[in-house]
C-alpha cells in the first residue's frame, strides 16, 4: 500500500468507528423510552400501565389475591397521604375502586404528582386500572383534603402463584417546577 | 510496641482465622468478626450455606492452581540447569480445562437458584411492614391489622453514639455501647412470623440490610422493592444502610428488637395507648417551666446530636441555636423551621407531637441563656402546619 | 527524560527525523514514543494523587471514630480516588504502553494518526486539571461515588457540570486513542504480520479499544442525562417526571463493567508477553489466548446487572445474569491455565518483570475467585456493598491492572531508555509492594463478610483491627511506590547498557527486541524481513 492509499484507508476505517462510537451514544438516549416500554411490558422496577379503559374479564372467584395499598410523600412535602384500606382481598378479573386522600397541611396551594410502583415488580403488568390519578398533576389548595380514586383489576392471566402484592403511590412536590412553567 | 504487638497478633489471627471461618460463626466481635453469619432467618442459614459451599469449592480450585505453580517455581528454574521444554499446545487438555469449570460452575448454579427462588417468595407472609429511608435515619410503619398498624416512628442513630461520632469529639467509640450500631427507637417485630418488608425512600437511595437476616435491598424513591424475613430467635439484631446515601451514610444504623410473639403484642398495645395519649389536650395551657422541662428532654433526644447539647452548633455546619437568629426572632418562623425543616435540617412534623414541638421551641428560646421569655402552647402549633 | 538518540548509530541516520527541542517538543509532538512517555508519566502522576486520597481514607478509616475529615469529605476523597484510579491513571498507562509498543510490534514507523494521537493525549491534563479543581467549588466535588447515582449525585454542588464535562473530555480522549490503536492495527502491519502473529498485548489492546468505542459513548450520553435532568427539567432519572433512577445504574453499568475489563485485558496482554520470556518457552495455547480474550470481550456486554442484584429486578433477570457472569470465569480460567503451562517445564529466572507477572497470576486469581463467589446472586445479597466488594475489585485492579503495569514498566523500561535499571532496587519494590498490598486489602474481605459496609467514614468497633491492619498496608503501599518512581528516574538518566534484546532469548518473542535500545526515533521506517516475523512465537 502506498502513503496515499493508506490514508485514504485509515479514513474511511476512522469514520466507520466514529459512526459506531455516534450510534451507541444515541443509542444510550434511545434506550430511555425503550426501556419504558420494556419495563412496562415485562413489569421491571414496579412501573405500572397508565390508566386504560375498563374491559369486561372472566371473574375467577376461586382465586383470591390480597393486594396491600401504600402511600408515600417524598421528601418533605407537607402532604397527609393515605389509603382508605390498607388491605383488600380481590378476584381476578373483578374490578375494584379504592380511595386514596390526601391533604394539605401547609399554607400554600401545593402541586404533586404521584408515581405508582407495584411490588413485587413482575406483577405490575397484570395489574390493570381504569381509573388513576398517578403521573397527572394534582392540585391541593392549603388545608384542604382530596379524594383520589383507583379503579383496577387484576388480569386473570396472573401466575398462579401470586397470593399477594402491593400498590404504592408515592406524592413528589412539583410546586416550583410546575409554576416555573406556568410563569 | 503496643501498635507492633496489636499488629502480629493481626497476622497471626488472619492464619488462625482461615481456619476458624470453617465454623461458620461470624458473629463474633474483634477478630472473631471473619465470616459471613450464619444468620437467624431461613434464608440467612441458606445464603451462609450457599456461602461456604462456592468458598470452598474456590479453596479447592485453589489449592490445584497454586500447587502446580509453586511446583513449576521449584522445579522449572533456569538455575536448576532444566533445558525449556518446546511445547506450545495440547488440544486434549485445552478442553479439558475448558469442560471441567464448566460442569463445577453448573453444580454451583444449581443450589443458587434453588435459593433465589426462595428469597423472592414473599408469599402469604403474615404481616407488612414499610420502611423509607430519609438522609439520614429510617421509618418505620406498620401495616397489618392486629400487629400494630398505625405504629409510626422514625428511627435514626442513637444520642450517645451521635455525640461521639463528631470529628473532634474526643470521645473515644470504645467506650461507647454499640457504637454506631445503636438507634433511638428499634424497630419491633415478633418472632417465628413470616414478615414482609416493603422498602421505598423519601429522598435519595437507601439500601436496608441485616445481615443477620441474610439479604440487603435497595429503597428507591418513587418505587416499591420488597423482601422477607422470619426470625427463629428473639434478640436483638443490627445492620446498616448500605448504599452511598450521602454526607451521613455512615450514621443511619438499623437496629431489629425480635420479641416472642406475646411479648410483641404487649409492645404493640403499649405503643398504640402511647400514641392515644400522646394526642394532646389542645385547652390546656402549661407554664414556662413546664414547657421548659418537656422541652429540655426533647431538644437532648432530637436536637442536641447536631445543635450540641449546649445549643452551640458546630461552626460550618450546625447552626448554634444560641443566640440565634431564629431563636430570638418570630415565634411563627421558629416553629416552622422546626415543622418543615430546611436544607439538612429535617423536618419535624410527623416525628414531635404538637406538646413536644410546643416544648422544644420553648426551651430553644429560654434556654441556653436566650432568655427570650415567651412561650409556645400545643394549641398553637397546629395554626403553624 | 529525552529518549536518547544521539549516540545511537542506528538511530543517526534518522537525526533530521529526531524530536524537536525543549518544551514545544512535547506539546506539538505526533511521535508515538513521544506521546507514549507523556501518557506514562500522566499515569504515574496520578498514580500518586490518586494514591495520596486513598491514604486520607486509609487514614481516616485507621481507627474508629472521626479523626481528620468531614463525611462529606471523605465521600470526595472515595469518589475522585476511583475515577482519577480509573480514568487518570491506569488508563492512560495502558494508553502510553500502547502508543509505545504497538508499532514497534507490528513492524509500523508510527501510529496511524499522528495528530489525533496528539489531540487524545493534551485533552487530559486539561480534565484532570478541571476535576481537581471541582474540589475548591462551592459544595465540594462529587461526593456520591465513581459510579455518580442519582438522585444523590444531584445534590452536588458547582461542581456537577464540571465533573460531567470532565467525563466527556476523558470519553473523547479514550475513544481517539481506541480509534488510533485499531486503524494502526488493522492498516500499519508489516507484511507477513498476521492477525494470528501478533503478539497478545495488540490482541488484547484491539479488543479493549472496540470496548471503549462501543460503552465510552453510553457513558458520557448517561451522564448528560444527568446534566438535563439538573439543569433543563428532563426527568431521565427522576420518578417525579415518569423516570427512574435504576434506568442510570443499567446504563452505567452497560458502560461499568465493560470498563473494568478495558482496565484489565491490557493487563492479559502484557503478562503474556513476560511470562515466556522469562520461562523460556513460547506462550501455550495462542489462539485459545485471543479467543478467550475476544470471548471475555463479548460477554462484559452482557453481564453488566450483577452490579445491581440488590435494586429489585425480577428473579429471571436476576437468575440470567447469574448464570451469564458465571460463564466469564471460563475463558478466564482458560487464560491462568495457559499461563500455568507456559511456566511447565521453562527454564525460569526471576527478574522483576517475571516477579511482578507471577505475583499478578496468583493474586488476580483470588480477585477472580471472590468475583466468581459474587456472581452467585443471592450469595450478593449479602456481599453487595460491603468491604467484600471493596476488597475484590481492588484485588483484580491493583495486584491485577497496576502489577501488570509495574510488570510492563520494568520489562520495558531498558527498551526505552537503554539502560538497565536497578535490579536490586526493582526487587525491593516487588517484596515491599506485594507483602504491603495483601496486608491492605486481604483484611477487608473478613470485615465486609462481618458486616461493614463500604463507603462509610468511621465504623462500628468490632472491625477496628482489621481496619488498623488494613491502613498500615496501604501506607507501607503508599510510600513503597516511591522507589518505583525512583528507580524510573534512575534509569532514564543512565546505568549499564541495554543490548537491543535486553532478555535472554527475547527476540523469539517479539520484534520491538529488534530494534536498537532505545529504539530509533521512527520504529520501522523500513518493514523488517519476513523471515523474522514468521520466527516469532
Amino acid at each position: 500500500m502506498d502513503n496515499k492509499e493508506l490514508q485514504k484507508a485509515n479514513a474511511r476505517l476512522v469514520w466507520r468507528i466514529v459512526a459506531i462510537a455516534v450510534l451507541m451514544f444515541g443509542l444510550g438516549f434511545a434506550i430511555a423510552p425503550y426501556y419504558d416500554a420494556v419495563c412496562s411490558y415485562f413489569g421491571i422496577s414496579g412501573r405500572v400501565n397508565e390508566a386504560s379503559s375498563e374491559q369486561t374479564m372472566q371473574v375467577d372467584a376461586s382465586r383470591e389475591i390480597s393486594v396491600e395499598f401504600v402511600s408515600v410523600v417524598n421528601g418533605q412535602m407537607p402532604l397527609k397521604f393515605r389509603a382508605e384500606t390498607s388491605k383488600l382481598k380481590v378476584n381476578p378479573g373483578q374490578y375494584y375502586t379504592v380511595n386514596y386522600y390526601a391533604e394539605n397541611t401547609s399554607d400554600k396551594k401545593l402541586v404533586g404528582r404521584a408515581v405508582p410502583s407495584i411490588s413485587p415488580a413482575w406483577l405490575s403488568a397484570f395489574l390493570k386500572k381504569a381509573e388513576c390519578f398517578c403521573f397527572s398533576e394534582q392540585e391541593f389548595e392549603p388545608h384542604k383534603e382530596r379524594k383520589m380514586p383507583v379503579r383496577f383489576v387484576i388480569d386473570p392471566a396472573v401466575q398462579a402463584d401470586a397470593k399477594e402484592m402491593t400498590l404504592s403511590y408515592t406524592f413528589f412536590d412539583i410546586t416550583e417546577k410546575s409554576q416555573t412553567i406556568k410563569n | 510496641m503496643k501498635k507492633t504487638l496489636q499488629l502480629l497478633t493481626s497476622l497471626w489471627s488472619v492464619i488462625w482465622g482461615v481456619a476458624y471461618a470453617e465454623t461458620g460463626s461470624g458473629t463474633g466481635v474483634g477478630w472473631g468478626a471473619l465470616n459471613l453469619p450464619a444468620g437467624a432467618t431461613p434464608l440467612s442459614h441458606d445464603i451462609h450455606d450457599l456461602h461456604m459451599t462456592i468458598l470452598w469449592i474456590c479453596v479447592a480450585i485453589g489449592v490445584i492452581v497454586y500447587g502446580i505453580l509453586i511446583y513449576s517455581l521449584i522445579h522449572h528454574r533456569k538455575s536448576k540447569g532444566v533445558e525449556p521444554a518446546k511445547f506450545h499446545e495440547n488440544t486434549k487438555l485445552e478442553i479439558l480445562w475448558t469442560i471441567i469449570p464448566f460442569v463445577i460452575l453448573i453444580a454451583m448454579a444449581i443450589p443458587a437458584t434453588k435459593v433465589m427462588i426462595k428469597v423472592y417468595d414473599t408469599n402469604e407472609s403474615e404481616m407488612t411492614i414499610k420502611v423509607t429511608g430519609y438522609q439520614w435515619k429510617w421509618r418505620y410503619e406498620y401495616l397489618t391489622d392486629g400487629l400494630g398498624k398505625g405504629i409510626d416512628f422514625f428511627s435514626s442513630l442513637d444520642a450517645k453514639s451521635n455525640e461521639a461520632r463528631q470529628l473532634g469529639s474526643k470521645i473515644d467509640p470504645t467506650t461507647v455501647e454499640h457504637y454506631l450500631l445503636n438507634v433511638d427507637n428499634p424497630l419491633v417485630i415478633p418472632a417465628n412470623k413470616k414478615i414482609r418488608i416493603l422498602l421505598t425512600a423519601a429522598d435519595v437511595l437507601h439500601a436496608w440490610w441485616v445481615p443477620e437476616f441474610g439479604w440487603k435491598k435497595d429503597a428507591i424513591p418513587g418505587f416499591v422493592t420488597d423482601g422477607w424475613i422470619k426470625v427463629e430467635q428473639p434478640g436483638i439484631y443490627r445492620g446498616q444502610c448500605a448504599e452511598l446515601c450521602g454526607r451521613d451514610h455512615g450514621f443511619m444504623p438499623i437496629v431489629v428488637v425480635v420479641k416472642p410473639e406475646a411479648e410483641y403484642k404487649e409492645w404493640v398495645a403499649e405503643q398504640l395507648s402511647k400514641k392515644e395519649a400522646n394526642k394532646v389536650d389542645l385547652s390546656k395551657t402549661l407554664t414556662l417551666d413546664e414547657l421548659n422541662t418537656k422541652g429540655k428532654e426533647v431538644y437532648a433526644a432530637n436536637c442536641a446530636a447536631c445543635h450540641m447539647p449546649e445549643g452551640e452548633g458546630m461552626a460550618g455546619t450546625f447552626p448554634a441555636i444560641k443566640g440565634s437568629k431564629v431563636a430570638l426572632g418570630p415565634i411563627a418562623d421558629h416553629v416552622k423551621l422546626v415543622l418543615h425543616g430546611k436544607a439538612a435540617m429535617p423536618a419535624f412534623k410527623d416525628q414531635l407531637n404538637d406538646l413536644e414541638t410546643a416544648a422544644v421551641v420553648t426551651y430553644q428560646r429560654n434556654g441556653f441563656g436566650n432568655n427570650k421569655g415567651d412561650s409556645v402552647q400545643p394549641a398553637d402549633i397546629q395554626a403553624y402546619k | 527524560m529525552s529518549v536518547a538518540t544521539h549516540d545511537d548509530a542506528h538511530a543517526h541516520d534518522h537525526h533530521d527525523h529526531g524530536p524537536a527541542k525543549g518544551f514545544m517538543r512535547w506539546v506539538t509532538t505526533t511521535n508515538h514514543k513521544d506521546i507514549g512517555t507523556l501518557y506514562l508519566i500522566t499515569g504515574l502522576i496520578m498514580f500518586f494523587v490518586g494514591g495520596a486520597m486513598a491514604l486520607v481514607i486509609r487514614a481516616e478509616l485507621f481507627e474508629p471514630g472521626l479523626q481528620y475529615v468531614d463525611p462529606h469529605f471523605f465521600n470526595q476523597m472515595t469518589t475522585l480516588h476511583a475515577l482519577i484510579m480509573v480514568f487518570g491513571a491506569v488508563m492512560p498507562a495502558f494508553a502510553g504502553l500502547a502508543n509505545w509498543m504497538i508499532p514497534m510490534m507490528i513492524g509500523a514507523p508510527d501510529m496511524a494518526l499522528p495528530r489525533m494521537n496528539n489531540w487524545s493525549f493534551w485533552l487530559l491534563p486539561f480534565s484532570f486539571v478541571m476535576l481537581a479543581s471541582t474540589l475548591f467549588m462551592d459544595g465540594g466535588a462529587a461526593a456520591a461515588g465513581w459510579t455518580l447515582y442519582p438522585p444523590l449525585v444531584l445534590q452536588t454542588g458547582n461542581a456537577l457540570p464540571f465533573t460531567v464535562f470532565t467525563v466527556h473530555m476523558l470519553g473523547m480522549s479514550s475513544i481517539m486513542a481506541a480509534i488510533n490503536i485499531i486503524v494502526t492495527v488493522f492498516n500499519m502491519r508489516a507484511p507477513g504480520m498476521t492477525m494470528m502473529k501478533l503478539p497478545l498485548f495488540v490482541w488484547t489492546w484491539v479488543i479493549t479499544a472496540f470496548l471503549l468505542i462501543a460503552v465510552m459513548p453510553v457513558f458520557a450520553g448517561a451522564v448528560t442525562m444527568l446534566l438535563t435532568d439538573k439543569f433543563f427539567g428532563t426527568s431521565f432519572f427522576n420518578a417525579a417526571g415518569g423516570g427512574d433512577p435504576v434506568l442510570y445504574q443499567h446504563l452505567f453499568w452497560f458502560f461499568g463493567h465493560p470498563e473494568v475489563y478495558i482496565l484489565i485485558l491490557p493487563s492479559f496482554g502484557i503478562i503474556s508477553s513476560i511470562i515466556p520470556t522469562f520461562s523460556r518457552k513460547p506462550l501455550f495455547g495462542y489462539a485459545s489466548m485471543v479467543y478467550a480474550t475476544s470471548a471475555i470481550g463479548f460477554l462484559s456486554f452482557i453481564v453488566w446487572a450483577h452490579h445491581q442484584y440488590t435494586v429489585g429486578m425480577p428473579i429471571a433477570g436476576e437468575l440470567y445474569f447469574t448464570y451469564a457472569t458465571m460463564l466469564i470465569a471460563v475463558p478466564t480460567g482458560v487464560k491462568v491455565f495457559n499461563w500455568l503451562a507456559t511456566m511447565w517445564k521453562g527454564a525460569m529466572t526471576f527478574e522483576t518483570p517475571m516477579l511482578f507477572a507471577i505475583a499478578f497470576v496468583v493474586l488476580f486469581t483470588m480477585g477472580g475467585f471472590t468475583g466468581l463467589m459474587m456472581s452467585i446472586s443471592p450469595a450478593d445479597l449479602q456481599y453487595h456493598d460491603t468491604y467484600f466488594i471493596v476488597a475484590h475489585f481492588h484485588y483484580v485492579l491493583v495486584p491485577g491492572a497496576v502489577f501488570a503495569l509495574f510488570a510492563a514498566a520494568y520489562y520495558w523500561l531498558p527498551k526505552w531508555t537503554g539502560h538497565m535499571y536497578d535490579e536490586r532496587l526493582g526487587q525491593l519494590h516487588f517484596w515491599l509492594t506485594t507483602i504491603s498490598v495483601n496486608i491492605c486489602f486481604f483484611p477487608q474481605h473478613f470485615v465486609g463478610l462481618a458486616g461493614m459496609p463500604r463507603r462509610i467514614p468511621d465504623y462500628a468497633v468490632q472491625f477496628a483491627e482489621f481496619n488498623a491492619m488494613s491502613s498500615v498496608g496501604a501506607f507501607v503501599f503508599g510510600f513503597s511506590q516511591l522507589i518505583f518512581a525512583y528507580v524510573i528516574y534512575k534509569a532514564i538518566q543512565g546505568g549499564e547498557k541495554a543490548t537491543s534484546e535486553v532478555w535472554e532469548g527475547a527476540e523469539a518473542h517479539g520484534l520491538e527486541w529488534h530494534l536498537s535500545s532505545p529504539p530509533p526515533y521512527h520504529s520501522w521506517t523500513e518493514a523488517p524481513p519476513k523471515e523474522i516475523i514468521s520466527d516469532l512465537h
